[in-house]
C-alpha cells in the first residue's frame, strides 16, 4: 500500500521540504520518516514537494524516506464518531491515552478513528435488486439511544444491489452491500466509508433557511438570532466570554448533532467539555448531551499544522451527519488560531504575505468553509442543515484586523463580544449595539407563530428603546440622570430591567442556563409593558421613583431566576400584578 | 543538569560557514535531526550548546544559547548530540540554582540524575488531563475573593515596570495552602532577564520562609546570554512535571519575566528573516507560548500538579501589546496590577475589572469556600464596574451633582479599596475572612441594589 515517494531534502519545523518526488499528487497524504509522521502535500514543485507535518518534526532528518498510500488526507465516516473526542487529523485521542499508557501525546501514534471490534445492529432498508445512487440510505443503526445512523450509499457509486447484509450485528469493517455499477464493475460498500476532508460532500440543492437554530440563550434567541444553516462570527478579545457562549451553544441549541472544534484553544477547557457533557442532559430528548456529541480537540499545544486540518476534519464529519437528514450545528474556537497556522505554515514556506503576515489565500479558505454549511436537500431527499458558530480572537480586541474582517464578509450575524460588558460580568457580553443578525426576516415566521404574531413588534420595540437608551447616556455622561425627564428616565429604567432581568444569562444557575422560546416571549412582554405603562403612569402624574418602589419589580428582576421552564404560566401572573400595580399607580393621579 | 556523558559520541565537524547574531550556518554536514543538540567549540575549547533550527541536506542552521562572540569560521568545531536538548532530573535539585541551560551554579556537586528528560516536553492529551478545581488559599482577598487560583491553573500577572509584582508573588508563595490539606507547595523559579537584586529578593524570601530546600532555581539573568532564555522555562517546567508527575508534589512554577523571554524568540525570528506579525514578534509567538504555559495543569490518576504563575511586564502598561494579549489568549484568566491603585498607595494594587479566574467558577462555592461566594464576587464586580461609571461622570459634573444613590456608590467604592483590596504584606486573610468583609462592604449599598444576590443570602449576611 505505502510507497516511497520522495526523501527528506529540508526540515523547518512543521513543514518538511522534500526531493526526488515522484508520484504524488497535490493534497496527498504521506507519511514520512520512519517514525511515519503523517503529512500532506501542499506544494508541487517538478520534483520537489513541501509538506505540512501534522505531528512534532524533531528528530527528522534529510535523507530520510516519505511514503505516500496515494490517497488524500481524509476522515472514517460511519458508526462511532459520537460521544468521541478526535485530534486535529481524526486521531482518537481517548484510544491513544489508553493505548500508550500515558497522558502525553507521544509522537507517531496510530490509531484508527472508529472501533473495529465493536459491532453494530444493522436493519438493512434496502432490498436486493435495488437500484441505488449515492447518498441513498440502504440501513440504519442506532448509534446513541437517540441517534439513529443512517447508512449512506458513498456518494460516487451507482447501480444495482447484488447482495446486502443480513440484519443483525456487524463490525465496520464488514461489507454491507455489493453493487453492480453501471459498467458492469462489482463494487463493494462497507459499513463505513472515507472522505477527502477539503472537498465538500454533495448534496441535491441548497434550500433557503427559515428555522431558527434555538439556543435557549435569550440575546441571541430575541436580538440576534442564528437561524439553522446560518453562520455566525463571535469575535472578542480574551476574557469576553467567547468560549462560554461556545459552550452553551453546544449545550443547549435545538440541532440534531454538535460538532465541537477546540482549534488551538486550552486543553483544560476541552476536559471541562468531556467532564460536564456526560452529566448535562439534553433539555429536548432527556439524553446526555454527549451522545449527540463530537469532539475535535487540537489544543494550542499541538502541532499546529493539525491545526489547521482540524476544522476540515470537523466540518467534513458535520457533513456526513448532515446528508443523513440531521440539524448539524458546529462551534469553531477558534477561527483565529487556525488562521494562524496558516500564516505560519504559509510563512514557513516563505510565500508572500499580505495583511498581517497572513497569506493572500486567507479570505478564500474563509469563504471555502463557511460556504459549507447551509441548509440543504441530501441526495436521498432529506432535509439537513450545517449551522457554523466561528470565533474570532482579534490581537488586543481590535475588531479591524484581517481574520475578523474577512470573516465578516462571509458570515450573515455577528455577536461582537464587548469588553467592558465583560469587566462587569455582564455575560453572554454580547453587544446589543454592535451585533447585528440578517436572519430576522427568514426565521420571524417561526417565533410569529409562538407569539400570537407579536414577536416582530416586541423586538422592535425594545430595540428601539436601546436605541434611545444608547443616546440619553450619552446626555447622562456630560450631566447626570437627574435632569431628564421622568419620559425620559423610564426608557434607562426599562433598559436597565432589559440589560439585568433579560440581557444578562446566568450559565452557571440551574433555571437560567436555559430559557424556552416560549418563557423569553412571556419575559419580554413583561419587560416592554412596564415601559408602555409606566410611561402613561407618569404622563398622569407619577414619577420614576413611585415605579421603582413597585413591589413588583423586584418580581421582574428575579423572573430568570424564580421561574422555571416548566411554569411559564407564572410570569404571565408576573405580567398581571404589574398590571394592577401601575393601575393603581395610575388611579392616585385620576 | 545536562547530561554529559554523551559528550565522547556523536558527528563532529570542524569549519562553520556563516556566523550571524546568535545563529550560525555550517555545511557539509550529515544526518543531522530537526532540533537535535550541538555542541559548538571555540578554538580555546569552550564548549557551548545549540539547536537546530533547520536542517537541509548537508546544511543546518544553528542557534546558539550562549552567544556567538569569539566564534572563528575555521576553527569552531560542531559535535551533534543526536537527540535533543535533556535535563537530567533527580529528588536532589530541590533546593539548587541551575542556570537557564540546567548546569549546577551554586558550587554544589552535580545533583543525582534519576532521568533524562526533554526539555521540550509534550502536549498533554486533553482525556488525560484532570479539571482543576481545589481552591489554592492565598490569603490575599482580591485573589481568594474575586479571581480564584485553583491547583492546576496558569494564572498569570500583568504587570508594569515599578509596580510590586514580585513583592505579590512572594507574599502568594509564602502564603499559598490548599485548606484542610497539609500539602507543601515545592517551587520551581524560573528567572528570564531579571535583575540580579530581583532574583536575591527571592532567594531572600524562600530563606525567610524557611522553603529553600523546597525551591528550584533555574536562573537566567538579565546579564546572561539572551537566547538561552529560550530553553530556561522549558527546563523550569521539566523540573516541574518531574517534581509534579514523578515524585507527586504540588508545584508552583513562576516564571519572570515572560516579556523578557518573548523579547528573544524575536531576536531570532529577525536574525533568521522571517516575516513578522504584528510589532516585530514571529507569527508562531502564540504556538510558541502554548507550548509553556499549558504545560501546567493535572493528570488524571497521577497525584501531583503543576500550578503556573508567570509574570509578565506589560511595555508601556498596554495590555492589548502582543505578549499580555496572546498570554491572556492562552492562561486561565490573569492578575492584573494598576498603576493607579499603585500610585493611591494601595497594596495590593489588583485591578478590579480587568482581572480575571477562569476556573473560578468550579473552585468555589459549597464545601469548598462558601456557598455565597460565587454571588458575592459577582455583586462585587458589578457595584465596583459601576462605581467606575460613577467617578467618570463626578469627574464632569462635580460631586455635589451626584444623585444620592451615586454618592452611596462612591462612598462603597472608595471603602472597597480600603478595606477589601489593601491588606498588608504579611496579613494572610482566610477566606471566609476575605467573604465577611465583602459582605461589610458591599452593605455599605442599599439592599435594592445587591441584584445578583439571593433573598436568603441577603437575610443571612447583609448588615451582620
Amino acid at each position: 500500500m505505502l510507497e516511497i515517494i520522495g526523501k527528506v531534502a529540508k526540515v523547518i519545523g512543521p513543514v518538511v521540504h522534500a526531493r526526488e518526488v515522484a508520484n504524488a499528487k497535490m493534497l496527498d497524504l504521506v507519511e514520512v520518516g520512519e517514525d511515519h509522521l503523517v503529512g500532506e502535500i501542499v506544494k508541487l514543485d517538478r520534483d520537489r514537494a513541501a509538506i505540512q507535518v501534522y505531528e512534532d518534526t524533531t528528530g527528522l532528518r534529510p535523507g530520510s524516506n516519505i511514503y505516500s498510500p496515494g490517497v488524500p488526507l481524509s476522515v472514517e465516516l460511519g458508526p462511532g464518531l459520537l460521544g468521541t473526542i478526535y485530534d486535529g487529523v481524526q486521531r482518537p485521542l481517548e484510544v491513544i491515552r489508553d493505548t500508550s499508557g500515558s497522558g502525553y501525546i507521544q509522537k507517531g501514534i496510530h490509531a484508527t478513528p472508529l472501533m473495529r471490534e465493536k459491532t453494530w445492529e444493522f436493519v438493512p432498508t434496502m432490498t436486493i435488486g435495488a437500484v441505488v445512487e449515492g447518498g441513498e440510505i440502504f440501513g440504519t443503526i442506532q448509534e446513541t439511544s437517540f441517534i439513529e445512523h443512517r447508512l449512506l450509499v458513498p456518494p460516487d457509486v451507482k447501480g444495482r444491489v447484488v447482495w446486502a447484509a443480513p440484519a443483525g450485528p456487524h463490525s465496520i469493517d464488514e461489507t454491507a452491500l455489493r453493487v453492480e455499477g453501471t459498467q458492469g464493475e462489482a463494487i463493494e460498500v462497507k459499513f463505513h466509508q472515507r472522505w477527502p476532508v477539503r472537498t465538500p460532500r454533495p448534496s441535491k440543492t441548497r434550500l433557503p433557511l427559515r428555522l431558527p437554530l434555538v439556543t435557549g440563550q435569550r440575546v441571541i434567541d430575541t436580538l440576534f438570532p442564528q437561524a439553522k444553516g446560518g453562520t455566525v462570527v463571535v469575535p472578542g478579545g480574551f476574557g469576553t466570554g467567547k468560549t462560554m457562549i461556545q459552550h452553551a451553544l453546544a449545550k443547549w441549541c435545538d440541532a440534531d448533532i454538535i460538532v465541537y472544534i477546540g482549534c488551538g484553544e486550552r486543553g483544560n477547557e476541552m476536559t471541562d467539555v468531556l467532564m460536564s457533557f456526560p452529566e448535562l442532559i439534553d433539555p429536548r430528548t432527556k439524553r446526555p448531551l454527549m451522545e449527540r456529541t463530537i469532539m475535535i480537540a487540537n489544543t494550542s499545544n499541538m502541532p499546529v499544522a493539525a491545526r489547521e486540518a482540524s476544522i476540515y476534519t470537523g466540518i467534513t464529519i458535520a457533513e456526513y451527519y448532515r446528508d443523513q437528514g440531521y440539524h448539524v450545528a458546529i462551534m469553531a474556537d477558534s477561527t483565529s488560531r487556525w488562521a494562524e497556522a496558516l500564516r505560519e505554515l504559509s510563512g514557513r514556506m516563505e510565500e508572500m504575505p499580505a495583511d498581517e503576515g497572513f497569506p493572500a489565500y486567507l479570505p478564500t479558505r474563509l469563504a471555502e468553509f463557511y460556504e459549507r454549511a447551509g441548509m440543504v436537500q441530501t441526495l436521498s431527499g432529506r432535509e439537513g442543515s450545517i449551522s457554523i458558530a466561528g470565533a474570532v480572537s482579534p490581537p488586543g480586541g481590535d475588531f479591524s484586523e484581517p481574520v475578523t474582517q474577512h470573516t465578516k464578509r462571509f458570515v450573515r450575524c455577528l455577536w461582537a463580544l464587548d469588553r467592558q460588558l465583560a469587566n462587569a460580568r455582564h455575560y453572554p457580553a454580547i453587544s446589543w449595539l454592535d451585533s447585528y443578525s440578517e436572519y430576522v426576516d427568514e426565521i420571524s415566521d417561526w417565533w410569529q407563530d409562538r407569539s400570537n404574531g407579536e414577536w416582530i413588534g416586541l423586538r422592535h420595540q425594545i430595540l428601539n428603546l436601546l436605541q434611545q437608551e444608547g443616546k440619553l447616556q450619552q446626555v447622562v455622561k456630560l450631566v447626570g440622570p437627574d435632569v431628564l425627564p421622568d419620559t425620559q428616565r423610564i426608557v434607562l429604567e426599562t433598559c436597565e430591567i432589559f440589560k439585568n432581568a433579560f440581557l444578562q444569562q446566568n450559565s452557571y444557575d440551574k433555571i437560567d442556563m436555559f430559557c424556552t422560546p416560549e418563557k423569553q416571549i412571556k419575559m419580554l412582554r413583561v419587560i416592554t409593558d412596564y415601559y408602555t405603562l409606566g410611561l402613561e403612569a407618569i404622563k398622569k402624574g407619577a414619577n420614576i421613583h413611585q415605579l421603582k418602589k413597585l413591589e413588583v419589580y423586584s418580581d421582574i428582576l428575579r423572573m430568570k431566576f424564580s421561574v422555571s421552564n416548566d411554569e411559564p404560566e407564572k410570569i404571565d401572573a408576573i405580567r398581571e400584578k404589574l398590571h394592577r400595580s401601575m393601575q393603581q399607580v395610575t388611579e392616585m393621579f385620576e | 543538569m545536562v547530561d554529559m556523558k554523551h559528550r565522547a559520541e556523536g558527528r563532529q565537524y570542524i569549519g562553520i560557514d556563516q556566523v550571524s547574531g546568535p545563529l550560525i550556518f555550517v555545511k557539509g554536514i550529515h544526518n543531522v535531526g530537526y532540533n537535535e543538540i550541538a555542541e559548538i567549540v571555540d578554538s580555546k575549547g569552550r564548549v557551548r550548546l545549540g539547536t537546530v533550527l533547520e536542517t537541509a541536506d548537508g546544511a543546518a542552521v544553528i542557534q546558539v544559547f550562549e552567544g556567538t562572540s569569539g566564534l572563528s569560521i575555521p576553527e569552531t568545531r560542531i559535535r551533534f548530540r543526536g537527540e535533543s536538548l535533556r535535563f537530567g532530573v533527580g529528588t536532589e535539585i530541590l533546593g539548587r540554582v541551575f542556570n537557564g541551560l540546567g548546569e549546577p551554579i551554586d558550587g554544589g556537586p552535580p545533583p543525582m540524575v534519576e532521568e533524562m528528560m526533554d526539555v521540550n516536553g509534550l502536549a498533554i492529551n486533553p482525556t488525560a488531563r484532570e479539571y482543576p478545581r481545589k481552591f489554592i488559599q492565598t490569603g490575599i482577598s482580591a485573589i481568594d475573593g474575586m479571581n480564584t487560583l485553583v491547583r492546576g491553573q496558569k494564572l498569570p500577572i500583568f504587570s508594569g515596570t515599578g509596580l510590586p509584582h514580585n513583592k505579590l508573588v512572594a507574599q502568594i508563595t509564602r502564603q499559598a495552602k490548599i485548606v484542610g490539606e497539609d500539602t507543601e507547595f515545592a517551587v520551581v523559579f524560573a528567572a528570564m532577564g531579571i535583575k540580579h537584586d530581583v532574583s536575591r529578593y527571592f532567594v531572600r524570601n524562600f530563606e525567610e520562609s524557611g522553603v529553600l530546600e523546597k525551591v528550584v532555581f533555574i536562573l537566567n539573568l538579565a546579564d546572561d546570554p539572551s537566547v538561552e532564555r529560550l530553553v530556561t522555562p522549558r527546563v523550569a517546567l521539566t523540573a516541574a512535571e518531574f517534581l509534579a508527575f514523578r515524585l507527586h508534589m504540588h508545584v508552583l512554577v513562576i516564571l519572570s519575566d515572560m516579556t523578557n523571554y518573548c523579547e528573544s524568540l524575536r531576536e531570532i525570528s529577525t536574525v533568521r528573516e522571517e516575516i513578522p506579525s504584528r510589532k516585530g514578534y514571529p507569527g508562531y509567538l502564540y504556538s510558541d507560548l502554548s507550548a509553556i504555559y499549558e504545560r501546567a495543569g493535572m493528570l488524571k490518576g497521577v497525584d501531583g500538579s503543576i500550578t503556573q504563575m508567570p509574570i509578565l511586564t506589560m511595555p508601556n502598561d498596554d495590555i492589548s501589546h502582543p505578549v499580555p494579549d496572546l498570554s491572556g489568549y492562552i492562561t486561565e484568566g490573569q492578575i492584573v496590577l494598576e498603576r493607579e491603585l499603585d500610585q493611591r498607595n494601595i497594596y495590593p494594587p489588583i485591578a478590579g475589572l480587568p482581572s480575571l479566574s477562569r476556573l473560578m467558577k468550579d473552585g468555589i462555592g459549597e464545601g469548598m469556600t462558601r456557598a455565597d461566594h460565587a454571588h458575592v464576587a459577582s455583586q462585587l464586580f458589578a457595584a465596583y464596574s459601576h462605581v467606575k461609571d460613577v467617578r467618570a461622570l463626578a469627574a464632569v459634573i462635580g460631586e455635589e451633582e451626584l444623585t444620592p444613590l451615586d454618592k452611596t456608590y462612591l462612598d462603597f467604592g472608595n471603602r472597597f479599596e480600603r478595606e477589601y483590596l489593601t491588606q498588608g504584606e504579611y496579613e494572610d486573610r482566610s477566606i471566609v475572612q476575605t467573604l465577611d468583609i465583602g459582605w461589610k462592604v458591599l452593605s455599605y449599598l442599599p439592599k435594592e441594589e445587591l441584584h445578583r444576590i439571593s433573598e436568603e443570602e441577603l437575610n443571612k449576611f447583609y448588615g451582620k
